[in-house]
């Protein structure tokens, strides 16, 4: 019985451990910074945080109808929007897919929102 | 209480079984591939547009989902009126319940536009919406009768069943209600705007949901090769006349209120004469073989199963057909913005909206009834759901020929 | 032997509230720079948002709308990047129409834009499930999509038939309007210009072509322009009966 125990833990701790030792073929994210300067906050920060302070600013926005804050999708589109491409989405090396293709977190932001830069109607806009 | 204890047996696979489970199966995997496809491609696959929004997905789905609330009058005779030869039933009719309403909700669930956001669904309630309301009570569904069907099958638990069958049958009031109020509270639409679909949708429920019960269980008697005795066959082809007949009153009631408001000439001219497919399928699919049909093979005397389970099937034909004159003739018919006038616009005022199902939509649908078959089937052969034998001596000992 | 387990307990109790107070604390700290940047966004850029005291609404001159004309419905798929569908026209999306009235028993023209009446008491914002539907306090009815599931009840509800549904993947949205495939969409009064103090598109376009139908404005402003001329001519909102105080009114029908 308790050999069983032990060996099916084992199992259990090998199964759990998996993601650490699979993943270690698979090339880190090229991260290129397109734009000199800072982001709204430090690189540790952004990383874990980017989806709370995003969400959390969607609904002032689309709801309160609060415009022009520093966590503006578009705001972090047009810094961040490959040179290149002129987006965040298109390859691998494209600064939002790059990352979100290597944890493999779904994108949902561009369902609706325009992952292009450049097509802002009005001039100086800040949605 | 009986002195004799029924004993129930799982279904053995022979007979044509696997090959029904098969068929039925082979079902639900096309209605999956359809579901990928209008997932990936967007509604633009289907034959649903912006005028026409609710389609042949919507009409089975609120088919099997009222069926499945009715699918339960079985049981809760037995347990809350206390008629005692529908017990051995019970566990049947509880779990036909519990796999309409799955394939109902899943057809519905699954033909959102944002499928991908169920948990949005599932933690965000505006409880104004009387389709969030049903949200809760679709779900709540599964969890009271399985309760209830639990209480029903383990015998410490026993003396729990009635408690579990009232609360099971006014929950399923409540959720046939708020089904029926979907339409009933779209002040919009001509042909809702009802009180009266509410409880149109009950009696409805009763005859949908009996009928297939019906048919459900002839199946399960051929496959367990349990003969079915007659007793419980004349009560329940009674029953399922009375429920017919009322679902016609309430129908004819509701079509002479709206020929009796003048504004809803147009409407009413629309389904009863003009409406060309839409007043197709309401005379011939819900009047004539939904209602009358049915109506003239019950009330003949003698009990002959055949004619019985071709009145079911008619139901059945007869309840697309009013699901699909009700959500379909509904949109159809234009909004009137500027009564006294015509209209004429690009996005389609003034003009009768067309629809044509595309086979995408319908294999979601049939998916529907596809899952409903296959938990069926399995469950009869897992669980102790039938009695062993189904005859007149079983079901009914104190039975007087 | 029955003291010994009170010093336990407070002990116990000591650490484990000294445990929680520095987890709070870790937490506080580790968000705070976030929180307190959204904050500093905010007091800078001055934005306050929505207010009740303003009400949104238009009002469209229906005698000065030309039959045939269509800058309005022009104006509002170029600003808000809105193509037709590459399935079947039904399903194109339509914020803004122009419909052709001719009455059954005179024969009166008449040729007016619809759009969503963004109303007091939306009939669209009670049916939604998620509360993806919403009225801001503005008086502007949008829809938020991060919530919408796309059940289209909403379209079913609407009076005016003013909501669309995205049949299809779209890739070339307007930065400022995001919509997409799967969710419900409607006239938003242009949401993103009116913010930024400008008209809605339809407006713009209809004053620049000369026919200036269409008035733009805030309903509870007792002085300015739209209030004053509800004020003084006949004004009507359409399906009125129906109790639900559209912003948009309509002069002339």
């Amino acid at each position: 019985m308790r050999h069983r125990v032990l060996s099916l833990a084992l199992l259990a701790l090998a199964v759990l451990a998996m993601p650490a030792y699979a993943g270690q073929g698979v090339p880190k994210p090229l991260v290129t910074i397109e734009q000199p300067g800072e982001c709204v906050a430090p690189p540790e920060v952004i990383r874990r945080n980017h989806m709370d302070l995003l969400k959390h600013q969607r609904d002032k926005t689309l709801r309160d109808g609060q415009r022009g804050a520093k966590t503006s999708l578009n705001a972090c589109i047009e810094c961040h929007a490959s040179k290149k491409t002129g987006s965040v989405l298109g390859s691998n090396e494209n600064f939002c897919q790059g990352c979100h293709a290597y944890v493999a977190v779904t994108l949902d932001c561009f369902e609706c929102h325009q992952p292009k830069t450049g097509m802002v109607k009005a001039a100086g806009a800040k949605p | 209480m009986a002195n004799t204890t029924i004993t129930f047996r799982e279904i053995e696979g022979k007979g044509g079984f696997y090959l029904l489970l098969a068929a039925c199966g082979a079902v639900l995997l096309l209605g999956a591939y359809a579901y990928f496809q209008m997932e990936h491609h967007g509604h633009v696959i289907t034959g649903m547009d912006n005028q026409i929004v609710w389609g042949m997905p919507h009409v089975i789905a609120l088919f099997l989902i009222v069926a499945a609330s009715g699918a339960l009058n079985v049981a809760s005779t037995a347990s809350v009126f206390g008629k005692s030869i529908y017990k051995p039933l019970a566990p049947l009719s509880a779990l036909l319940a519990m796999a309409l309403m799955a394939g109902g909700l899943a057809v519905l669930m699954l033909d959102l536009g944002r499928s991908d956001r169920m948990i949005i669904a599932a933690t965000h309630f505006n409880f104004k919406s009387v389709f969030a309301l049903n949200v809760f009570l679709y779900t709540g569904f599964f969890t009271i009768v399985g309760v209830y069907l639990w209480f029903m099958m383990e015998r410490r638990m026993n003396r729990w069943t009635k408690p579990a069958g009232v609360a099971a049958f006014i929950w399923r009031l409540t959720l046939t209600t708020g089904t029926g109020s979907v339409f009933g509270f779209l002040v919009a639409r001509e042909a809702y705007q009802s009180a009266l679909l509410a409880p149109l949708f009950i009696v409805l429920s009763f005859a949908y949901g009996t009928a297939l019960f019906l048919l459900t269980l002839a199946a399960a008697s051929a496959l367990g090769r349990r003969p079915l005795g007659d007793a419980v066959l004349r009560r329940l082809k009674n029953l399922l006349a009375t429920f017919v007949a009322g679902g016609l009153y309430l129908v004819v009631v509701f079509h002479l209120t709206n020929l009796y408001f003048t504004r809803n000439h147009g409407v009413e001219q629309f389904i009863l004469l003009d409406g060309g497919i839409i007043t197709g399928v309401f005379w011939i699919g819900q009047i004539l073989i939904g209602s009358v049909l049915p109506l003239v093979l019950l009330l003949s005397p003698g009990v002959n199963l055949s004619r019985i389970l071709t009145a079911c099937v008619a139901i059945v034909i007869g309840g697309l057909a009013q699901m699909y004159v009700t959500i379909i003739g509904g949109q159809a018919w234009p909004l009137d913005l500027f009564p006294g006038y015509t209209a004429k616009s690009s996005f389609f005022d003034g003009e009768i909206h067309a629809y044509a199902p595309s086979l995408v939509e319908t294999l979601l649908g049939l998916g529907g009834f596809a899952i409903a078959a296959v938990m069926v089937i399995i469950a009869l052969k897992v669980l102790r759901l039938l009695p062993e034998k189904l005859d007149n001596h079983t079901l009914d000992p104190h039975h007087s020929k | 032997m029955s003291e010994s387990p009170k010093p336990e307990a407070g002990r116990r109790a000591f650490l484990g509230a000294t445990a929680a107070a520095t987890a709070a604390g870790l937490g506080f700290v580790a968000l705070a720079p976030g929180v307190q940047l959204i904050r500093f966004a905010q007091a800078k850029a001055g934005m306050e948002g929505a207010s009740s005291k303003v009400r949104w609404g238009m009002l469209i001159d229906t005698t000065r709308c030309a039959t045939g004309c269509k800058e309005c419905v022009a104006a509002c798929a170029t600003e808000n990047a809105i193509e037709p569908s590459s399935g079947r026209p039904g399903q194109s999306s339509q914020w803004i129409r122009k419909i052709e009235l001719k009455a059954e028993k005179t024969g009166h023209e008449i040729s007016l834009p619809m759009m969503c009446q963004h109303c007091a008491e939306p009939p669209c914002v009670d049916v939604c499930p998620t509360g993806a539907s919403f009225k801001r306090a503005d008086g502007i009815v949008l829809v938020d999509r991060h919530t919408c599931i796309g059940c289209r009840y909403c379209m079913m509800a609407c009076p005016y038939k003013a909501r669309s549904f995205v049949h299809e993947t779209l890739t070339e949205q307007n930065p400022e309007v995001p919509r997409g495939k799967g969710c419900v969409e409607s006239c938003t009064l242009c949401v993103h210009r009116v913010d930024k103090g400008q008209q809605p598109a339809c407006v713009e376009a209809c004053n620049k072509s000369g026919h200036e139908a269409m008035l733009f404005g805030d309903l509870n402003d007792a002085a300015g322009a739209i209030a004053k001329r509800i004020a003084t001519t006949p004004t009507s909102q359409v399906r009125a009966d129906l109790r639900l105080d559209p912003g948009v009114r309509y002069q002339g029908i």
